[in-house]
């Protein structure tokens, strides 16, 4: 609906900024997840305006080394499981999350399997004639 | 035998005569967590109805003589499946319904969550392939445990 809007920030400015976009109508938080990009995790959150019928992507680039961000859970109570999912699937830390464990794998699980460098015994690699 | 018996008694040793009995009323213990969990429900109902083979839907393993898992098993879900497994009284069996209960089927490579086969975890009787299998290879897989059932295997 309308032009695709993305917006690149800094990782220190996003608990502002989602505030910002929250005073202005985006009350909806549609999903948040992540993108492993080898050197650095991005982050997507997509916020929507129900009155005036539109969407944002907030994307927030932080580094593999150090992957801690802010987390939304003060401003949307729904961004808690989905933070959790990605601390479970990516090893990204929230800081200020109320009750930050891993919500889909089983809790003695080690690891973060949608990072690219994951490896586990486990896995049966997909032979080449496909 | 000298003596003669009338036309309509049968003899039988008790052994034969249980299993007998055994294959014609299974308790089955369903446990699906995929679309052949759907195809069980359509074999279950009324225009394939599994009930006139004598096999009857129990809701919880301790009355049921077989489990059919129907469906992916994940190593989250795999705990789950053996203590459900572990709760069913003897004698018991076990059918694997569909690719992912035999080997993880479409999600057997390039996969870190999925169990490779409900085998790995509970002994199974028998496989039926497909994915998921028609209702016709699901009442042909439950006539081959009968079968077993009668041979005492």
């Amino acid at each position: 609906m309308g032009e695709e809007r993305i917006v690149e920030i800094k990782t220190e400015e996003l608990l502002k900024i989602a505030e910002e976009f929250k005073n202005k109508g985006y009350t909806y938080f549609s999903f948040m997840t992540a993108v492993d990009e080898k050197e650095k995790f991005s982050l997507c959150y997509r916020l929507s305006s129900l009155e005036n019928k539109n969407s944002i992507t907030i994307k927030v680039k932080i580094p593999r080394d150090n992957p801690v961000i802010d987390s939304l859970t003060s401003l949307w109570a729904g961004a808690n499981w989905q933070e959790r999912e990605v601390y479970d699937l990516f090893g990204i830390i929230f800081e200020g999350h109320p009750d930050l464990r891993r919500i889909l794998l089983p809790e003695y699980w080690e690891g973060h399997p949608l990072r690219k460098d994951y490896q586990d015994e486990r896995i049966t690699k997909r032979p080449d004639f496909y | 035998m000298d003596i003669e018996l009338p036309n309509n008694i049968i003899l039988t040793k008790l052994e034969p005569f249980f299993r007998w009995a055994l294959s014609h009323s299974i308790y089955m213990f369903p446990f699906g967590t995929a679309c052949c969990g759907m195809e069980l429900i359509a074999v279950n109902a009324a225009r394939y109805d599994l009930m006139r083979f004598g096999v009857i839907p129990r809701s919880t393993p301790r009355q049921a003589d077989l489990m059919t898992v129907a469906g992916t098993i994940t190593e989250k879900m795999a705990p789950l499946v053996k203590r459900l497994y572990e709760q069913m009284a003897t004698p018991k069996y076990v059918i694997a319904i569909g690719s992912c209960a035999i080997s993880g089927g479409p999600y057997h490579y390039d996969t870190y969550s999925v169990v490779k086969g409900v085998d790995k975890i509970i002994q199974v009787d028998v496989y039926i392939p497909g994915c998921p299998p028609r209702p016709e290879a699901i009442i042909h897989g439950f006539m081959e445990l009968q079968e077993k059932v009668r041979k005492g295997k």
